[in-house]
């Protein structure tokens, strides 16, 4: 067993998150890591930023962490991925979608996206950039993209022993959608080189 | 034993179950929500269900306590505001079956207006307050909560906190042990609050107290770590994690669940036995204040501060000065606030309220507090649950001893505040003569809190067909004789609502009526929006609407197809004709 480690899974509230939580504890825990899992319920939820915290060892203590505590953060989109980019660790890791997703006050004029977020995180962290919307689309459904960005992130990681993330996957989804997934995985997988 | 990863809330569900209760009772309020949306797969076992408000919820529970069976009533940090009535005169009362009342605290104010640290309610009601710190401690002290609460004949707060509802972490579950009630036998000495009877059972709450703070001394949910002699950390609740995670391997810890008499007699005995003595606790210096008063020396608020959520890189710093590493990657993300859903039915009512600059509006809490966001900006204040009839009342009554004739009120609440805490303000306005107009947004759940049903929606927390109370009917049988409802995705239709409520004769209010679109049962007409570009002038009056699904592209109006609903809101802003609707 290891020492605690924690992923910071962020993005806008609908994208799917928490689902790509769930099958990432279900794993862990069968591997027999203690974890803890964390998110922001309330106003949030309404088209806000939302973030969920995923934390496993042999004991966990806190389920949050906080600045500069985080392995890993997988951004859902990329501006997310700057905004909790506080929360990396100096040699954490960032699997980011290639996806912009403007907020209401963009959208009502009274600001602008910001320009240059994917250079930004790359010329800090270690960063594995995808469209897994795009992916996800090719496989046949946006709806899976939660799940390409978990292929990224396991192999990100370095955890495809940990457990057999396939049957995981399998049993965790709605039984219509677990080739769509197991499809969606492996792409994410495959989209992060060495 | 069967193992789940479960959250703060579900554990107390699970707890509830398993202590053998029957009747539970509460309003939905973040972050207690989930307790009891949870109860229900227990329905054969016990009663569950929404209260109006967190009063009713608490005089239910009690009431239920006072015939015998063990009872449960939650509710967030302010709903005990609410409660509070009951539960003062519940402790001085005492219980029968065991009665515990979960306050969910929110530090940092994720989804609440302040962020009040309850556990002085403990102390001024006189009551015993348990803090469990992660889930599996919300089922079992849950559970040592009902022995507590009998064995000391008073109610028990059981305080929480938003990371400990819902963070998730592995709970082993039990199994359900029956609680049978005692025979009822009638006993006014007891349960009849009066002067008399009053005067006697403060002596009684007092020696219960005292037997508690005994107990404290080697109650199992108190317990120590000794690591080491050098420092010491007294906490409770989830900051216990945050200074497990802080602090050096070789600190101990006085790690207390029963927070409420303050064991004082333990934390100074763990005080001889270290060289150096923190409290870590999140919020105000309640545990502090009570071992300085003691004489204990010991450090904490001076160092870790009195405001918002703590986490263990923010004690670290605070308490050894150790900054974290922050990698500043020199692009700021722009805020991504909440806003009202593409096609939910408050838009069109606050687009409206929007356009008259003369407009006084006192709004309420709920997913319509969203009404005062920009670019509608349409509320004047949001102060508590009820409170926009009554705050708009008192306005009215100002501008009325001031003189000032160009404003107009107006009081903006939802259908569950309605029932809730707005039905004795509709009747204020009435018997007070008040010169405003209340104005109801029925959309036909309780929404911010994520959908639970009311007594105007026509089911209940079990999933049964209710009595569906129609709130035209309420505020008629009040002598508002001219109550209006409109839909509010009709413009013109509203306006006109509030025109005629402003220039009617007879006491007038109004019902803006459509459900949440978010509502499953409900078959919802749902279609798309698009813009002709060669009709639209960018002039961004349909940006005025303030809908996520629209932004400006090439100087362009431009509507996200995946967002769109075919509300058609913006549609009736653009002057140019230039959005239509087509099905989906």
């Amino acid at each position: 067993m290891t020492k605690t480690k924690s992923a910071l899974l962020v993005g806008v509230g609908g994208q799917g998150a928490i689902l790509t939580a769930k099958v990432l504890v279900n794993g862990l825990m069968e591997a027999g890591y203690d974890v803890k899992m964390s998110e922001v319920h309330g106003m949030s939820q309404r088209g806000g930023s939302v973030s969920t915290q995923v934390l496993w060892g042999e004991k966990v203590n806190s389920p949050v962490i906080g600045y500069g505590a985080a392995d890993i953060v997988v951004a859902f989109e990329k501006m997310e991925a700057v905004r909790y980019a506080n929360f990396l660790k100096p040699d954490g890791i960032a699997v980011i979608n290639d996806y912009e997703m403007a907020s209401s006050s963009i959208a009502a004029g009274l600001c602008e996206y910001p320009q240059g977020c994917l250079e930004a995180m790359e010329s800090h962290f270690k960063c594995h950039v995808l469209k897994a919307g795009e992916i996800a689309e090719s496989l046949g459904s946006a709806k899976c993209m939660n799940i390409v960005l978990f292929g990224s992130m396991v192999k990100a990681l370095g955890m495809d022993k940990v457990v057999d993330w396939e049957d995981v996957i399998a049993r965790t989804v709605p039984a219509k959608f677990k080739e769509l997934n197991l499809k969606a995985y492996r792409a994410g997988h495959d989209a992060v080189k060495e | 034993m069967d193992r789940k990863l479960l959250s703060g809330n579900e554990a107390i569900a699970r707890g509830a179950y398993e202590a053998g209760v029957k009747v539970c009772s509460a309003y939905p309020g973040t972050p207690s929500t989930e307790i009891f949306e949870n109860l229900p797969q227990y329905k054969d076992s016990l009663y569950c269900e929404w209260a109006p408000n967190e009063k009713v919820a608490t005089e239910v529970a009690y009431g239920a306590s006072i015939a015998g069976v063990r009872s449960l009533c939650a509710m967030k940090h302010v709903g005990v505001n609410v409660a509070a009535d009951p539960i003062f005169t519940a402790a001085y009362n005492g219980v029968n079956g065991g009665f515990v009342i979960v306050s969910a605290d929110d530090p940092s104010m994720h989804s609440s207006q302040n962020e009040q640290d309850n556990r002085y309610y403990a102390k001024a009601a006189k009551i015993p307050m348990i803090e469990p710190s992660d889930s599996q401690e919300c089922k079992d002290f849950l559970k040592a909560a009902y022995e507590i609460s009998e064995q000391f004949d008073l109610p028990v707060l059981f305080r929480t906190v938003t990371r400990v509802d819902h963070s998730k972490s592995i709970v082993t579950l039990g199994e359900r042990t029956e609680h049978v009630a005692p025979p009822y036998a009638r006993n006014t000495r007891k349960y009849i609050s009066s002067p008399a009877n009053a005067y006697r059972n403060h002596p009684k709450v007092e020696e219960n107290l005292n037997k508690l703070r005994e107990y404290g001394k080697t109650c199992p949910l108190n317990r120590v770590e000794m690591n080491g002699t050098k420092i010491g950390v007294v906490t409770a609740s989830i900051a216990y994690y945050y200074a497990k995670d802080a602090f050096p391997e070789d600190t101990s810890f006085l790690k207390l669940g029963l927070t409420n008499p303050l064991p004082i007699d333990l934390i100074r005995d763990f005080a001889s036995k270290v060289d150096e003595l923190y409290v870590v606790e999140e919020l105000e210096g309640f545990m502090e204040e009570q071992m300085h008063a003691a004489g204990i020396a010991c450090k904490g608020k001076e160092l870790i501060g009195n405001m918002y959520e703590l986490n263990p890189q923010i004690v670290k710093e605070r308490v050894f000065g150790v900054k974290p590493e922050i990698t500043d990657v020199g692009v700021t993300a722009v805020s991504r606030p909440p806003a009202l859903c593409p096609g939910c039915p408050h838009r069109g009512f606050f687009y409206t309220m929007s356009k008259h600059k003369n407009f006084v509006i006192a709004g309420d809490i709920g997913c319509y507090t969203l009404g005062g966001s920009a670019p509608l900006n349409a509320l004047d204040s949001v102060v508590c649950m009820g409170g926009g009839f009554t705050v708009a009342m008192g306005m009215a009554k100002a501008f009325e001893a001031e003189g000032v004739t160009d404003k107009k009120v107006f009081g903006v609440l939802g259908d569950s505040t309605f029932f809730h805490s707005g039905m004795t303000g509709a009747a204020e306005i009435v018997y007070n003569n008040g010169n405003l107009i209340p104005v109801v947004l029925d959309n036909s759940i309780t929404g911010m809190t994520g959908h639970q049903d009311n007594p105007g929606t026509g089911f209940n927390l079990r999933g049964e067909i209710a009595e569906k109370i129609r709130i035209e009917d309420v505020l008629r049988g009040y002598g508002y004789k001219n109550v209006i409802i409109v839909d509010p995705q009709d413009l013109k239709a509203m306006e006109q609502a509030v025109q005629d409520a402003m220039n009617s004769t007879e006491r007038a209010a109004i019902i803006v009526r459509r459900p949440c679109l978010l509502i499953k049962r409900i078959k919802h007409d749902i279609g798309k929006c698009t813009v002709d570009t060669t009709k639209c002038i960018g002039c961004k009056k349909c940006i005025g609407v303030g809908c996520p699904a629209i932004l400006v592209e090439n100087k362009k109006a431009k509507i996200d197809h995946n967002q769109c609903v075919g509300c058609t809101v913006c549609a009736q802003v653009c002057p140019m004709g230039a959005i239509s609707r087509e099905e989906k």
